[in-house]
């Protein structure tokens, strides 16, 4: 296996796709030349031209949904919006015209189609530049919702989300694309719907994605010295969701801590401990925890950006309150 | 309605009578564009200094190469007046009456910046100032000018709105809205668009389905303009001409003014998607250059005093400096909930009343 960064293993991952399959192309702003704001497509445009590697006007509007109609019409594109927070321009297309496209239809149509999108604080780049927006995803049905959290990840999982005939919002968070992990060259895929158990222990269940599933390693060997055995569950999908890997470890431990990146309120892990409270209520010694961003649009100066954002210290801390 | 719109006429012939289109400019307002221009420069220059050593953080999309178009386009205006601004913002907060302390200061994150702290670069604005505020969204503020606009109609004190935004906003959903509106409303707001060549990487032959963004002035029932951006006083007649028409009840225009933005799009960008040809044939029609030329030539101003003036800036760059990163501290952790909501503020059990 290869030690690969983030960004690499994304672009590998587009490129062994376009390889595969010649209806996949990719598609957004400064893709082209440039590789991609976050350097993700690197190389792609020299590879395979300007045909399959476009780059776009800024027009997220019009990259979702071309993106929709071009699914709909036998193609896999794998758009990319450069911030999570132009999302915001892309939604109507992506859920309104995307996501809800094969039920009103009777269940006649597919739009194969990935939307990767690049979010998180942590560089204070301030309000419009910093936001993790995935509440706003799992909420919308139709829509599929992955983000993982290290290389081997996210090469799995954008091989799945290209593969997969539903449309998929892919995060990648901007703290992360310089992470190195081994990475096998060969075909695999992670699957949809599968969490993944990152750290094993027996006292609380950290369940947790992204960025932030990073920190909560750090924050279990800061529990570890306090003689505090956290167990990480790594969502990796939050839409599918993998319940029964999460009431496995509830079980276990009988208490949960959630953690997101996201605002608090009517944050995606809410969900999250909605189907434990349905689905594992005997199963818990403790009220189940969040720690979250502020709900505030995040700022940007460091000392602001920084108390804004749950850190590894602050998931630990946190995960000691509930142990108790 | 009817009375605002009787007051609107009235006001309307007072104001007329003095715009600037029709005004010839005094010697010490040319040297005050020259100053401003000067000061732009050399505030991005600082901040592409701070960057590299990593002293700034976060993003900074710097103005350098473009000055003549703030300075020229606010030249024009009145303190009541508004106007909108982008994520290359530093030029129009500083030609709106921004100080060069208080912007730097924002940049840095400090409390003494004009969004104390909270913005930094691409929401630099003296919202006090008649400046509605620079977004990070491309295209984010084409619509907000346009509401502007809406309400300047509405309270007929025959004020105008001079919206900037760049070449690749003109290709978002939010432009082509945005005009349609403010033409079928026939709104007084001067839709400024800074085209220099590229949005980032991408340049407007690959993006733009014109060649000349004023053309699509058509599209939406108002003149579409070009000026030169390189050339202030260029600028300044343009933008003029547009506020005189709006002012007496003509509408909006489509201004576009042909700059070069001289820096990479961020720090870390290579250019690799244009030439240095390209770049050198810009750099030798630089705004700054060309108008010291001028005012050298018509006697206005000496080599000297341009120099002198030069010098002058370098001080007070230095001591913006030294404001924003010596005198200046950091907003308090404990302020983080503080401006989110207007009378109500987070509390143990969720928004309380305060
Ligand atoms: C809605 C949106 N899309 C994309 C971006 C990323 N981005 C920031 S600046 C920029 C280029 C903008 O081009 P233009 O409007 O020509 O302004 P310029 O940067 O050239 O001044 C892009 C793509 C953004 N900030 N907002
Ligand atoms: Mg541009």
């Amino acid at each position: 296996m290869a030690e690969v960064t983030f960004w690499q293993a994304i672009r590998d991952a587009l490129r062994d796709e376009m390889l595969r399959d010649e209806k996949v192309f990719v598609m957004g702003e400064d893709v082209g030349i440039y590789g991609g704001a976050y350097g993700a497509t690197r190389d792609l445009w020299e590879e395979f031209g300007s045909e399959r590697v476009r780059d776009t006007a800024i027009s997220e509007a019009a990259i979702a949904g071309a993106a929709v109609g071009a699914a709909m019409c036998g193609y896999r594109p794998v758009a990319e919006i450069m911030y999570m927070d132009f999302l915001t321009i892309a939604m109507d297309q992506f859920v309104n015209q995307g996501g809800k496209n094969r039920y009103m239809f009777g269940g006649k149509t597919t739009v194969p189609m990935v939307l990767r999108t690049q979010g998180g604080a942590g560089r204070c780049i301030a309000a419009q530049h910093s936001q993790s927006l995935e509440a706003w995803f799992v909420h919308a049905p139709g829509v599929f919702v992955v983000s993982p959290s290290n290389p081997y990840d996210a090469k799995g999982l954008l091989k799945a989300s290209i593969r997969d005939d539903n449309p998929v919002r892919f995060f990648e968070h901007k703290m992360i694309y310089g992470m190195k992990g081994e990475v096998p060259e060969e075909d695999y895929v992670v699957p949809l719907g599968r969490a993944n158990v990152t750290h094993e222990g027996d006292d609380v269940t950290i369940v947790i994605y992204s960025m932030m599933a990073n920190l909560a390693l750090e924050a279990a060997g800061i529990l570890e010295q306090d003689g505090i055995s956290a167990e990480v569950i790594d969502l990796r999908s939050l839409k599918p969701l993998d319940v029964d890997t999460i009431l496995r470890s509830v079980r276990k431990t009988g208490r949960v801590l959630l953690a997101s990146e996201g605002c608090e309120n009517n944050n995606a892990v809410t969900e999250v401990a909605m189907r434990i409270n349905e689905h594992g209520f005997d199963y818990l010694d403790a009220p189940m925890k969040r720690i979250c961003a502020a709900d505030v649009p995040i700022p940007m100066s460091p000392t602001l950006e920084d108390a804004c954002i749950p850190t590894a210290p602050r998931i630990a801390e946190a995960a000691k309150e509930l142990v108790g | 309605m009817a009375r605002a719109t009787k007051k609107a006429k009235r006001s309307r012939k007072k104001t007329a009578a003095k715009t600037p289109a029709a005004r010839a400019l005094k010697r010490e307002e040319k040297v005050h564009f020259l100053h401003q221009m000067m000061q732009i420069r050399a505030f991005e220059d600082k901040v592409f200094e701070l960057l590299a050593r990593d002293v700034l953080k976060g993003a900074s999309h710097v103005y350098a190469g473009q000055e003549a178009i703030a300075v020229g386009a606010c030249s024009v205006i009145e303190p009541t007046d508004y106007i909108t601004s982008t994520h290359r913002g530093h030029g129009h907060c500083l030609a709106r009456g921004g100080e060069l302390d208080r912007m730097l200061a924002e940049l840095c994150g400090k409390a003494t910046g004009y969004c104390k702290g909270r913005g930094g670069s691409m929401h630099i604005a003296d919202t006090s100032a008649g400046n509605l505020g620079a977004t990070g969204i491309v295209g984010g503020n084409i619509p907000v000018a346009t509401g502007a606009g809406l309400a300047c109609k509405f309270n007929g004190r025959n004020q105008v709105v001079l919206c900037f935004f760049g070449d690749g906003a003109s290709n978002n959903g939010t432009f082509h809205e945005s005009l349609n509106m403010a033409g079928a409303w026939q709104l007084p707001v001067v839709y400024i668009c800074e085209n220099n060549l590229y949005g980032m990487s991408v340049s407007t032959d690959v993006a733009c389905s014109v060649k000349d963004i004023a053309t699509r002035g058509v599209a939406y029932g108002m003149p579409g303009e070009i000026a030169d951006g390189m050339k202030v006083l260029e600028v300044r007649e343009a933008v003029a001409r547009a506020v005189a028409r709006a002012r007496e009840g003509g509408g909006p225009t489509l201004l576009e003014c042909k700059a070069y933005r001289y820096r990479g799009h961020s720090r870390s960008d290579p250019r690799k998607y244009r030439t240095r040809e390209e770049e050198d044939h810009w750099h030798s029609r630089d705004p700054i250059e060309q108008f010291s030329n001028l005012l050298v030539k018509t006697r206005a101003m000496t080599r000297k005093q341009v120099a002198d003036l030069h010098v002058q800036v370098e001080l007070e760059i230095a001591a913006a400096e030294k404001f924003a990163l010596e005198e200046s501290e950091y907003p308090d952790p404990s302020e983080l909930h503080d401006d989110v909501y207007v009378g109500w503020k987070k509390g143990p059990m969720g928004l309380e009343k305060v």
